[in-house]
Formats: structure tokens, C-alpha cells, sequence
């Protein structure tokens, strides 16, 4: 009852914090101290925001439906390197440079590559999602993997349980926790992964919408798509935390 | 009949000898003890006789047949309760009938039938985070037996719980074994534990670690309350403390 009290107070802060923002903000542009076309009220956001409702909504289905495919095959692809890397271990001393290597690589130069390669559909965009998000999911997953208690497997063992099964009801399990907070930051990366490859190279979504705006300084509109796809972000992180609620169930009754 | 045999069992690590031409027995329903110092190879033997580790020579038996180096016909338990925290306790418990191949209703079943017995009645859906120190080491020991009712090793089952639980669980134990049957070697290095719950106490001293002593506790089961505070109990641990001493000096 307490904690929860506290929970409601802190977010009580927060809430205050961004309505204190948002009024000196409003406040700075209604005085004129910057001019309007750089940057635009919260309420003109807000404006725009509803007037270009329709039109955001149809781009952002685009960008989250490559999200979403980006997110699937990065994830499933994190997950299968994870574990042939965890049973071979040749495997992981040949591949995890490779890995790493993969990320030190800007994403916005490789954006245009890919654009060239595989061209302005949708294949390009995912699989430039794929690429920033399977990192996350198979360190994590290592790492879970690794850290497997090495008692619990002699136990297994004297039990007369296979690699499988010790997969199956040791390491696995035991990785939850860090699978899902790398899926936290995938999910994030992944709208910003289709956002960025929208920018370079599209006819649709959010980043194809984005460079629109900008290119006619409607910056209202600009503000009003940079909210949305926070909300967007932040939506998909709460998601993920309610899908590892669920198949955690251990976790809610300490 | 469930009778184990080791046979002349050595091992050693990186060309150091642990254990030196060890030959214990346990017979049906015994309780037999393997007493001394820490470091002084007890786990190792535990690992050759739970079929984990090879031994260099020797042999183990299990009702006459060879289970030398073959794990899963004789049950293990450690002093950490080893309870996977991500299963109910009902599916740690059937943990070894799922390893097994058992359905998992079947499985859950079969466990179930002993929580009353192990005192466990109302734990099946709750996770091991919400039970008591000698409430996990209870279950666990539920784990160790539906694994093998034929022959269990507990290394120092007991030696992480405070005095008072400790001598709870030992009270628990003995009130348990005499229901279930089961037939035991018990490491510890607690001299009054192991006067108190086994039949027979095997003392393994010195470097290599070998049998020195054989000591046979001819007091029935169950045991008086207050045996641990009898001439009988005393003239055992003489016995005893003078054994592992000789092997010091």
C-alpha cells in the first residue's frame, strides 16, 4: 500500500516536472523570445499534432510495421546466434569480433548502401533493423547463458539430464532477465532504426514524413512527429514489460 | 535391496591423489556417515560414487550391478538447496521424474503424494523464493528422493541452516526416514550430527584422504530426545575426536 503510494508520488514529480516545461516553454514563445518559426508553441504542436492526425497515423502503421518485422527476425536471429554461440565454442570465438564489429558501424552509413542493394521498398529498412537490434538480444543472452549456476548443471547431470535438458531448465530460464532488458533496448532501437533508414531512401512512414516537413519548415509538424514517435518508443517498452510479467511469473512473488 | 559398494576406489586431480583405495558399503535402510576435514576429499568421492567423475581404479556398485562412472541411479544433494528459482516447488520437486521422461501431470502427481509427509502441504504453486530456509531444504531433499528411493549422497545437507532449524531438521529427518526407507551416506563435519542420525560413521583423514576408522553407533532408532546429552553420546565423540586426531599427529 505504502510502495504504491510512493510510486504515485514519484510519477506525481515527474508529471509536475513536464508541466513546468511545457509552461515556460509556453510562456518563452508566447512572450517572443524566440521567433515563432524556430521554434513553435506546445499548443501549436498540438495543433498540428490533431490536424495531421490522419496522415501520422497511416505513416506510423508503415514505420511499425517495419518495426515490427525488424524487431522479429532481430530478435530471432539474436536468439539463434546466442545459442549455437553458447553450445560451440569455436563458434564464439570466430563470430563475437565479427558481432561487435557489426555495431561499430553508423547506422546512417550503411543506410544508403542498403538502399542501393535492396531499394526503396521495405526490405532494406528491415533488414537495417535487424542488424541494430540482434546485437542487444545476443549479448544479453550469452551473458545469461554464461552465468548459468555450475552446481545446478553437476546436479542436472547426476540426474542423468541431457544437454537439452539443462538448456531447457537452467539456462534458459536463467536468462529471462537479461533477454528481456535487451529486448527493451532493441524495441527502442528498432523505431529508431526505421525512422533513420525513412530518411534515407522511402515513400512512406514517419522518417519519409519527417524529412517532408522539415524540407518545408512546417516545424510544428516537425515537433508534432518527433512526440509521436516517442510515444511510439515508450509504448513498445511498456509492452515488453508487460510480456516479461507474464512469462516471469517468479519475479512478481519475492 | 538396494546395497552400495565402493571398491577400492582412488582418484586424483593434476597428478595429486584425493582419495586412496576407498571401499565403503551401505546396506538397505542405513544411514552411514563420511566424516572429516573439509578439503579432505569427501566431495570428490561423492562425485565417483553419483557417477560424475571417473575414478582412476576402483569400482562402485548398486545392487550388485556397475555403475562405475554412470550417472543418474544414485541421488545427489548439496548444501545450497539448489532450487531453480523459476519453478514452482511442485515442478522442482518433479524436477528428476520430468529428467526422467515422465509427463508432466504425472510427474506433478507422484510429487504431490509426499508434500504432507515432507511437510510441505500448501507449497505446490508457490516459488522457492517464498519459503523458509529448512522449508527448501525439506523440498529439496523430496527432489533428492524421488530421484533415486534406492540410495541418496546429502554433502552437507544441513550445515547452512542456523543451530536451532538445524536441530529441527535433524529431529524432521529421522521422524522422516523412518517412513521412507531410504538408504544414506551423509558427508558432514559435524561430529554430533553424525553421532546422532547415522548407523554407521566411516572417518576419512589424511593426505590422500583414506578410511581410517570404522565406528558402528549401536543405539536404536529412533533416537531419545535427549541422546545427545548421554554418557553413550560422549563416549562416541571421544571415540571419534580421538580417531581424527591420531591421523593429525
Amino acid at each position: 500500500m505504502k510502495r504504491k503510494f510512493q510510486n504515485i508520488t514519484s510519477k506525481l514529480w515527474s508529471a509536475a516536472a513536464v508541466a513546468v516545461i511545457l509552461i515556460v516553454w509556453q510562456c518563452v514563445s508566447m512572450a517572443g523570445l524566440v521567433p515563432n518559426y524556430m521554434l513553435p508553441s506546445p499548443v501549436e504542436v498540438a495543433g498540428a499534432f490533431a490536424g495531421e492526425f490522419p496522415l501520422l497515423m497511416q505513416n506510423a502503421k508503415v514505420t511499425l510495421l517495419e518495426a515490427f518485422l525488424g524487431l522479429f527476425f532481430g530478435v530471432a536471429l539474436g536468439f539463434v546466434m546466442a545459442v549455437l554461440m553458447d553450445h560451440f565454442g569455436r563458434l564464439y570465438q570466430a563470430l563475437y569480433p565479427i558481432i561487435v564489429l557489426t555495431q561499430t558501424v553508423p547506422t546512417v552509413a550503411i543506410a544508403p548502401l542498403l538502399v542501393l542493394w535492396f531499394g526503396y521498398q521495405m526490405l532494406p529498412k528491415v533488414i537495417l533493423i535487424v542488424i541494430v537490434t540482434f546485437f542487444p538480444i545476443t549479448v544479453g543472452l550469452l551473458n545469461g547463458f554464461r552465468s548459468a549456476d555450475r552446481d545446478m548443471i553437476v546436479l542436472m547431470r547426476s540426474m542423468g539430464a541431457g544437454k537439452f535438458q539443462i538448456f531447457k531448465c537452467i539456462k534458459l530460464p536463467g536468462a529471462m532477465g537479461q533477454f528481456f532488458a535487451s529486448l527493451r533496448i532493441s524495441a527502442s532501437y528498432a523505431v529508431v532504426g526505421a525512422v533513420i533508414s525513412e530518411w534515407l531512401g522511402g515513400f512512406e512512414g514517419l522518417g519519409v514524413y519527417m524529412t517532408r516537413v522539415k524540407k518545408a519548415f512546417s516545424f510544428d509538424k516537425m515537433f508534432a512527429v518527433i512526440f509521436l514517435i516517442s510515444v511510439i518508443s515508450l509504448l513498445l517498452m511498456k509492452l515488453v514489460d508487460v510480456l516479461q510479467k507474464k512469462c516471469m511469473p517468479w519475479e512478481n512473488k519475492k | 535391496m538396494s546395497d552400495l559398494i565402493v571398491e577400492n576406489v582412488s582418484k586424483s586431480f593434476d597428478g595429486k591423489k584425493i582419495i586412496e583405495d576407498i571401499s565403503i558399503e551401505v546396506h538397505e535402510n542405513e544411514l552411514v556417515s563420511l566424516l572429516g576435514v573439509s578439503g579432505g576429499g569427501k566431495t570428490t568421492l561423492f562425485n565417483v560414487i553419483s557417477g560424475l567423475l571417473m575414478p582412476e581404479s576402483g569400482h562402485v556398485y548398486l545392487d550388485s550391478e556397475e555403475i562405475t562412472g554412470r550417472p543418474g541411479s544414485v541421488s545427489y544433494m548439496l548444501q545450497k538447496d539448489m532450487l531453480l528459482p523459476y519453478r514452482t516447488v511442485e515442478d522442482n520437486v518433479a524436477l528428476p521424474l520430468l529428467i526422467r521422461g515422465e509427463k508432466k501431470k504425472s510427474a506433478r502427481e507422484k510429487a504431490g503424494a509426499y508434500f504432507a509427509e515432507f511437510g510441505l502441504e500448501g507449497t505446490q504453486k508457490k516459488y522457492p523464493s517464498q519459503l523458509s530456509g529448512g522449508m527448501r531444504q525439506r523440498a529439496a531433499l523430496l527432489r533428492t528422493y524421488l530421484f533415486s528411493d534406492k540410495m541418496a549422497l546429502l554433502d552437507e545437507p544441513f550445515s547452512a541452516l542456523d543451530t536451532l532449524t538445524k536441530s529441527a531438521m535433524h529431529r524432521w529427518y529421522l521422524k522422516v526416514m523412518q517412513q521412507i526407507h531410504l538408504s544414506t551416506i551423509f558427508i558432514t563435519h559435524d561430529i554430533d550430527e553424525a553421532i546422532l542420525l547415522s548407523d554407521r560413521i566411516y572417518i576419512l583423514a589424511g593426505k590422500p584422504g583414506r578410511i581410517t576408522k570404522e565406528i558402528k553407533i549401536r543405539e536404536p532408532k529412533p533416537r531419545r530426545e535427549d541422546f545427545n546429552l548421554t554418557e553413550t553420546f560422549l563416549s562416541y565423540k571421544r571415540e571419534i575426536l580421538k580417531a581424527i586426531q591420531e591421523k593429525k599427529s
